[in-house]
């Protein structure tokens, strides 16, 4: 396998010398789901954000598919922290938006919609505004948005930090399954161990002041995972492997 | 329905009984009766003053909303052109269009264009502030959707930030209806035409306020109230339209 995401010797400024990410190198490979884990500041959304071409780097490089982030920004969807949606528009036309930033001819975009929808639970509601589903919804919304253009890349910032446990974990767990369907390279923003644990392949631990990567911890759980993972001691010994891991960085 | 009904009827009387009971007299405050009765009497002319004024304010109001979206979107475009230019736009609404009508009647002379000017001044400033406040109030990570989109500069505009900017566009716009329509009488009071037959209600209500003619003052006040109402409400008519459907202030419950 060779990596479809290379980061080497990355760092970040901000233009008043703010200096947020430091000589940083890291890499995902193809189809590989891989968790950013840290405290607030540490540079996770950043690293994001120069991955997606949304943000500039200041040294290093970053290669998407070999390619630098603004010639492969039709590989790649972002899901941000908040649904992030167009309130004047429905479920469906929110989703239709990623279709017109492709050009992709109307005609051909129905039955996209509905397949997409389909795929993440939201077939009947398609006509629907924003402001009448609950969070959960709007972040299916969201996702449905970003899947729809078929990326091979998938940047998720805190997805679900905003949602109650119960829709978390179901998410948590739909979102695992088209994983295993459609192997996307994932980077996964979060600050909750028990997600990243159950998500990854692999979790990155990052450290603040500046943002850099202090550990690199493999997540051997097996490629089927279902909701009962979460109680068994393979999984739960590994959240007090990373928890000790993050305890021991912070300050 | 009922309670507000039955204020304005007791309130009525309670004026009728007052002014009969103390013989107030009619120049000073007329009675309803006595109002009542003279519209018939008055009716063309109160209609023909009524269309004068509705429609410089139209006009008034059609302009500033016009220009109003149009200097908002290019204040949007870009945060050099607003430092340049924003703060003079706020500036715009602390000025007393008063003070300024001399020379717009030196400029345009006498009649319907200067009235028609002098209500799109004082309803522009709000139609800009709001519609630019609108227009760069756009989420972060809408911005960034569309950047990830490669959205051209029109498709911005029109697909996120006008929409997003339409219900603070109307509420410019509805600052500006109430607006247009003072602009137009206080206009008229200065450069209302005097031709027979040609004077709004501004202007007849400084020739009837001339007369003592105080019962048809009375009038041309309630009909003035009347416009304003009327503008106001075809404002939220439109804004209900448009979005309604969407828009939090509008929408009741959630579905399910």
């Amino acid at each position: 396998m060779r990596p479809c995401i290379a980061i080497a010797n990355l760092s970040k400024a901000y233009p008043n010398d703010k200096e947020v990410i430091r000589d940083l190198s890291v890499s995902a490979m193809a189809g590989e789901f891989v968790s950013l884990l840290g405290a607030s500041g540490c540079g996770k959304s950043t690293l994001l954000r120069m991955i997606a071409g949304l943000s500039p780097i200041s040294s290093g490089a970053i290669l998407v598919d070999g390619m630098i982030p603004k010639d492969a920004i039709k590989l790649m969807s972002f899901v941000f922290q908040d649904p992030a949606l167009l309130p004047w528009r429905s479920v469906a036309r929110n989703v239709e938006l990623a279709l017109e930033f492709e050009g992709v001819p109307v005609a051909l975009r129905p039955s996209r919609i509905a397949a997409v929808l389909n795929l993440v639970g939201l077939r009947d509601v398609d006509a629907y505004y924003p402001r009448e589903l609950s969070g959960g919804m709007r972040m299916r919304v969201s996702l449905a948005r970003a899947l729809v253009t078929t990326p091979r890349i998938l940047l998720m910032d805190e997805p679900f930090s905003a949602l109650d446990e119960m829709s978390r974990n179901r998410l948590n767990e739909e979102l695992l399954a088209l994983q295993e369907q459609h192997r996307w390279t994932t980077l996964f923003v979060t600050h909750s161990i028990a997600e990243a644990v159950f998500l990854s392949n692999r979790i990155v631990l990052m450290g603040a002041n500046p943002g850099r990567i202090v550990q690199e911890i493999d997540i051997p759980l097996g490629a089927r995972r279902n909701a009962a993972l979460r109680s068994e001691p393979a999984f739960l010994s590994l959240v007090g492997r990373v928890s000790e891991a993050l305890a021991a960085i912070s300050p | 329905m009922r309670l507000p009904l039955l204020t304005f009827v007791s309130s009525v009387c309670l004026w009728q009984a007052v002014v009969v009971l103390f013989k107030v007299p009619d120049y000073l405050v007329p009675s309803p009766v006595q109002m009542a009765l003279l519209i018939p009497e008055r009716f063309r002319e109160l209609c023909s003053a009524l269309l004068i004024t509705g429609a410089e304010a139209l006009g008034g109001f059609l302009a500033s909303g016009c220009v109003g979206v149009a200097v908002g979107l290019f204040f949007s475009v870009s945060p050099l052109i607003r430092r340049c230019f924003y703060p003079y736009a706020v500036l715009l609404q602390s000025i007393p269009i008063i003070a300024v009508s001399p020379l717009i009647l030196l400029w345009l002379g006498n009649g319907s264009l200067s009235v028609v000017f002098i209500s799109f001044l004082i309803s522009l400033p709000a139609v800009i502030v709001n519609t630019t406040q609108g227009l760069i109030s756009v989420e972060p990570h809408l911005l960034d959707l569309f950047r990830m989109g490669n959205a051209s500069l029109p498709t911005l505009l029109f697909k996120l930030r006008l929409p997003h900017a339409l219900p603070s566009i109307f509420v410019g716009l509805r600052i500006a209806a109430g607006a247009s329509v003072v602009g137009a009488l206080v206009g008229e009071t200065f450069a209302g035409s005097s031709a027979v037959g040609a004077g709004g209600l501004g202007y007849s209500s400084i020739y009837a306020l001339s007369q003592l003619d105080t019962p048809y003052l009375f009038l041309l006040i309630m009909t003035s109230s009347l416009l304003g109402l009327v503008f106001f409400a075809a404002v939220t008519i439109a804004e209900r339209q448009t979005v309604g459907k969407w828009h939090a202030s509008l929408v009741g419950e959630w579905r399910e």
